[in-house]
């Protein structure tokens, strides 16, 4: 039986969600006001929130600085081209470890999540060496082939837990219709994964999208994403809020919107087989 | 042609040995039903001849040609399962043509078949639907149709009517014993119910521990079980076995006999009644305190009345008398 909710209850409970929803969203919706105003109302005590003179300057001047579009196609270049490369290298894996798994299948899965906990800084300097010799420091292809490696445990995670739940008779299935390997990943394995591979997809681009630590030691002005971009904001000479809430708001924009449209997928792949 | 035959297979998994080396012949267009208790084995056996597991030893002939190292695809069988594993994300009309699909068929050829299929199994009006809207038993028969449009040397049934309640269990029963008349190909049906084993099969193999107990016709295997397991396994309800005095009288470790040729009225036999079901077309007495066995089960013709409590004279057919040894096996 349902349990009765009651009026009551039903207005706390959304007066809490909305709390924790606005204290959540709070600091973006900060950034975005702050880069509409000036530097001195940008740091105003006590703060202003609304009413002030809104004002597109700092978008005029972070835009003649710095080269938005450059930056930006460099992200999109760098959290794609991982994340497509990334699921090219997990789904063989994941479906090896989902469907003839070995003796040291859960030990290899838990090895690759441990890789996570090591600090990126631990590893910093000998990757920073390789790169410099490999002539990789500041390429696109270099910080690509970064963050397919540190996101990898997490497409490979990911995507064994969405094959997982897909029965193995409708696999064996296929094989007894004469289905070889590749077809039976493509015609069956695939389409049913769909939901899963397609929020791997999102989270793994919003992930390399904000990573920051090796997106800004390994780049300098070519192969440098919008990380680095808002960094530059934050310089020795002094901080200038509004014009790096400006920059701010430009880099995270994208994402924000692909995340807003994507959403329901994004949800949905990640309750995935929660509720039958 | 499907005569599938079976040299020393055997199985393992790790040390644990499910399968000890076993040989057996399936004839071309028998109608072969595995049967024996959950964990006998009988769902692995399937498996091996389909290549959906490897064997550890031995070999597995198809047609005379060795199978053993054969992908599943490449064996020319066709298999439905128990959760009928159709494919979610198509219609059913593809669904049946996956296979043909595979199999590079020509367009026309394809339609030709799947057409004839859903016909065959009155599916044509669901062939746009996809199985998420089907009941099970069309369910069911979509996953037959797949696997009957291939055209397969044999046809390999995982359990497949467990999954359905009992009225559409005996109408799909009646439907896959048609197909076989109409086909002739060969079927290998995994069960763990004997009665579908009975009703369905042209020979039984009943398995217990990965071991065949005995293969053969089902009224050879009710009328002359090779021993214990075999005689309380096959018929329904299930045999009486009785040790003791008795047996000895028959020079017997154990003597056996079914429900149905043990009659009320006069007999050697004494006890009282217990539950009685009432099915009608027969009643089945559940009778105790004979002193032969904790319960002897009676099945008298029609409707009879005997109250829990009444003292009752049953009389064994002595003809049908199944005699064991000390060893469990049959006595001639």
């Amino acid at each position: 039986m349902a349990r009765a909710v009651t009026t009551k209850t039903k207005a706390i409970n959304t007066a809490i969600a909305w709390t924790i929803a606005i204290l959540i969203f709070f600091p973006i919706l900060w950034t975005i006001l702050t880069s509409f105003k000036t530097e001195g109302t940008a740091i105003a005590d006590p703060p202003v929130f609304l009413f002030f003179d809104w004002t597109l300057d700092n978008y005029a001047t972070v835009q003649e600085r710095s080269n938005y579009f450059r930056h930006f196609m460099n992200s999109v270049v760098i959290s794609v081209g991982s994340t497509v490369i990334g699921l090219i290298i997990a789904i063989p894996a994941a479906w090896a470890m989902a469907f003839v798994p070995g003796r040291q299948t859960k030990n290899v899965l838990m090895w690759m999540l441990s890789t996570k906990m090591l600090p990126p800084v631990g590893v910093l300097v000998p990757l920073y060496l390789i790169f410099r010799d490999w002539g990789l420091l500041d390429t696109r292809i270099g910080l690509i082939i970064v963050l397919t490696l540190i996101n990898l445990p997490i497409i490979v995670w990911m995507l064994y837990t969405y094959f997982r739940e897909i029965p193995n008779d409708i696999l064996e299935a296929a094989r007894m219709d004469g289905a070889t390997l590749r077809s039976e990943v493509i015609y069956v394995l695939l389409p049913m994964a769909v939901p899963g591979i397609a929020s791997t997809l999102l989270l793994n681009i919003i992930l390399a999208w904000n990573e920051a630590f090796w997106t800004l030691n390994l780049t300098a002005a070519n192969a440098a994403p919008l990380t680095a971009f808002i960094a530059s904001y934050s310089s020795p000479e002094g901080l200038f809020y509004a014009k790096l809430s400006a920059a701010s708001t430009m880099a995270i924009a994208p994402i924000l919107i692909m995340g807003w449209f994507s959403q329901k997928q994004l949800v949905r792949g990640l309750t995935f087989g929660a509720v039958k | 042609m499907g005569r599938i035959t079976l040299d020393q297979v055997q199985k393992k998994f790790g040390d644990v040995e499910v399968i000890p080396p076993l040989d057996l012949t399936i004839e071309d267009g028998e109608f072969v039903v595995f049967v024996g208790p959950s964990g006998c084995g009988k769902s692995t056996l399937l498996r091996l001849i389909a290549g959906l597991e490897d064997v550890s030893g031995g070999e597995i002939r198809i047609d005379g040609k060795p199978a053993t190292d054969l992908p599943p695809a490449k064996r020319g069988l066709a298999m439905v399962f128990q959760s009928y594993a159709l494919y979610p994300h198509m219609t059913v009309r593809k669904n049946i043509t996956f296979p043909l699909k595979m199999a590079g068929m020509s367009e026309e050829e394809k339609k030709r078949r799947v057409d004839h299929a859903a016909e065959v199994l009155n599916l044509t009006d669901y062939l746009d639907r996809r199985p998420g809207q089907l009941s099970g038993g069309q369910r069911q028969r979509v996953a037959i149709g797949r696997a009957i449009v291939r055209e397969p040397a044999a046809f390999l049934f995982d359990e497949p009517l467990s999954n359905l309640d009992a009225a559409l269990r005996v109408g799909m029963r009646l439907e896959i014993s048609e197909l076989h008349e109409r086909l002739a190909t060969t079927m290998i049906y995994v069960t763990h119910d004997q009665v579908e084993a009975m009703t369905m099969a042209d020979k039984i193999v009943v398995l217990r521990k990965g071991h065949i107990e005995q293969v053969g016709s089902p009224l050879e295997l009710y009328r002359t079980p090779r021993n214990l397991f075999v005689a309380g396994f096959i018929g329904s309800p299930t045999m009486n076995l009785i040790d003791g005095d008795e047996a000895g009288n028959h020079e017997a470790q154990t003597i056996g006999i079914r429900p149905e040729h043990i009659s009320v009225g006069d007999g050697p036999w004494q006890g009282t009644v217990g539950v009685s079901e009432h099915l009608g077309s027969d009643t089945f007495f559940h009778v105790h305190d004979t002193g032969l066995a904790e319960t002897i089960t009676v099945r008298a013709p029609g409707e009879v009345e005997h109250r829990a409590g009444d003292t009752i004279r049953l009389a064994p057919q002595m003809d049908k008398l199944h005699r064991f040894g000390s060893d469990g096996l049959r006595i001639a």
